[in-house]
C-alpha cells in the first residue's frame, strides 16, 4: 500500500469515526478490509484507498466507505463486562438518581457504544430486577453505535453458545434466555426496554436527549486526544447536573475534560460537572489539555 | 504450600478435558486434583475437601449430578462452590444444576477466558 493509501484510509477513519490509526497498524488494514475488498471486488487497499470519497466529519456515510468503518471498528462485548460499573449501577446511581427525582420522572440510561447490545442489555436485567424499587417508574434504555451490522444483531438479541458464557451467570441465563438451535434469544421483555439507534458519537448528540445515566465504556481508547475532548464535551451537554458517567477501566477524563469529576475510590465512575458561568469562563476545555500537557 | 493456596477437583471421564482444565487452572495457582466419575470425586472430597469443584455431567460409575446430590447431602450447601462443564447445554440441565446447589454452568467447548470467567464470577479469582 502505498503511503497515500493509507492517508486516504486514515482519514477516512479519523473523519468517520474518529478512530485514529498511525502507519504501524498498516497489517490491521491488510486484515480487516480483507472482506471488504472481496465485497467490493477491489483487489489490493490501493484500489479500495482510490475509490474512496470523502466525508464530512461525524457523518453516516453509507457504501464503501461505512464498510470500512464499520470493518475497522472494534464490537467486543460481554454480559456485565468488568462488573464493577454494573454493581455500582445497580447499589449506588441507580438509588440515587431516583431518590433525587420526582416519582413520575422517566430515568434514561444511555449506551453510547452498544455494540451487538450486550451492555444494554444487561442494564436492562439490573432495572427489571430493580422493579421494587422503581415502583413503577417508567425507563428508557438506548443503545447507539456506529455499526448498523451491530446494531442489526443487538436488535435480533440472538447470541452464541460462548456469547452467552461470557460474564453472564447462570441464573440469568436461564431467566432471559431461551435456546434457538445452537443460539440464545433474549427475553422480549428485555428487547422492549432497549432502543437501539445508529449514531456517530463524532456527530450532533442531541438527537439522544438527556440523560441521567451514561455507559460510554472501551471506545474512547481509540480515539484521539481531541476527539476525545470533543465526544465527553458532548456527551456532557446530554446529562444533568447530578448525571453518572461510565468509562473503560483504561479511560479517564483527567486531562481532558473538566465537564466530569472522578467519583473518589470508584474507578471508571465520573460525575458531571456544571460549574458556574463564571468559573467556566475561566476555565474553557483547552485550559484542561494545556494542564495535562504541562 | 502456602495457605492461600487454592484447591480444585477437576472431576471429568476425559483425561483430555481433565488435562486442559489442568493446565488452565494451574496458570492461575490452582493445585489440581484429579477424579474420573463421580464416585472418585466423593472419596477424594472424604479425604481432602478442595475448594472448588469444576464438574463433568455425563460419567460411568457415578454422573455429575448424582456426586453432587451426594455432596450437598453429606457436607452441607454452598460448600465447596462446583461448576458445572459439560456438553448437556438445555435449560433443563442448568435449572437442575441451580436446583441441586451447582454455583455454575459451562458449555462445552469451553476455553481459558470462559473457564477463568466463571472461576472469577463465582469469587475463586
Amino acid at each position: 500500500m502505498t503511503p497515500r493509501s493509507f492517508t486516504s484510509i486514515a482519514a477516512l477513519l479519523m473523519a468517520g469515526s474518529g478512530l485514529s490509526i498511525g502507519p504501524d497498524k498498516t497489517y490491521l488494514l491488510e486484515n480487516r478490509l480483507a472482506p471488504v475488498m472481496r465485497k467490493h471486488h477491489l483487489d489490493s487497499l490501493d484500489a479500495l484507498a482510490a475509490k474512496l470519497r470523502p466525508v464530512s466529519f461525524g457523518s453516516m456515510p453509507g457504501g464503501l466507505e461505512q464498510d470500512v468503518i464499520e470493518a475497522m471498528t472494534t464490537n467486543e462485548s460481554f454480559f456485565f463486562r468488568d462488573d464493577k460499573p454494573f454493581t455500582h449501577f445497580r447499589t449506588r446511581a441507580l438509588p440515587q438518581l431516583l431518590a433525587d427525582r420526582p416519582a413520575h420522572a422517566k430515568l434514561r440510561i444511555w449506551s453510547a457504544a452498544a455494540s451487538t447490545g450486550q451492555e444494554a442489555y444487561s442494564l436492562a436485567m439490573i432495572l427489571q430486577e430493580s422493579a421494587a424499587m422503581l415502583a413503577g417508574r417508567s425507563v428508557e434504555i438506548i443503545g447507539t453505535d456506529i455499526s448498523r451490522e451491530a446494531l442489526g444483531r443487538a436488535r435480533e438479541g440472538l447470541y452464541t453458545q460462548f456469547e452467552v458464557q461470557r460474564g453472564l451467570p447462570m441464573q440469568s441465563l436461564v431467566k432471559y434466555f431461551r435456546k434457538e438451535g445452537s443460539q440464545w434469544r433474549i427475553a422480549d421483555s428485555l428487547r422492549q426496554m432497549v432502543q437501539f439507534r445508529s449514531l456517530n458519537l463524532l456527530a450532533d448528540l442531541r438527537s439522544v436527549g438527556q440523560c441521567d445515566a451514561v455507559f460510554c465504556r472501551n471506545v474512547l481508547i481509540y480515539f484521539d486526544q481531541p476527539t476525545k475532548s470533543r465526544v465527553l464535551a458532548a456527551i456532557a451537554r446530554q446529562m444533568p447536573s447530578d448525571g453518572v458517567l461510565y468509562l473503560g477501566g483504561a479511560e479517564t477524563v483527567l486531562g481532558i475534560t473538566d465537564a466530569f469529576t472522578a467519583q473518589a475510590h470508584e474507578r471508571g465512575v465520573y460525575e458531571r460537572v456544571i460549574l458556574p458561568p463564571a468559573q467556566a469562563a475561566l476555565c474553557p476545555p483547552s485550559f484542561a489539555g494545556a494542564a495535562a500537557r504541562g | 504450600m502456602s495457605d492461600s493456596t487454592k484447591t480444585c477437583l477437576v472431576v471429568d471421564d476425559s483425561r483430555v478435558v481433565r488435562k486442559v482444565a489442568r493446565r488452565i487452572l494451574e496458570t492461575q495457582g490452582f493445585i489440581v486434583r484429579e477424579a474420573e466419575d463421580g464416585q472418585q470425586a466423593l472419596l477424594a472430597c472424604r479425604a481432602a475437601m478442595p475448594d472448588s469443584v469444576l464438574l463433568d455431567w455425563n460419567m460411568p460409575v457415578m454422573n455429575g449430578l448424582d456426586f453432587l446430590k451426594a455432596l450437598r447431602s453429606e457436607f452441607g450447601p454452598g460448600q465447596p462452590p462446583v461448576m458445572f462443564c459439560t456438553t448437556e447445554n438445555d435449560i433443563s440441565f442448568i435449572e437442575q444444576a441451580i436446583e441441586n446447589g451447582a454455583q455454575e454452568f459451562i458449555m462445552k467447548p469451553f476455553d481459558e477466558e470462559i473457564l477463568l470467567g466463571k472461576f472469577s464470577q463465582v469469587g475463586l479469582l
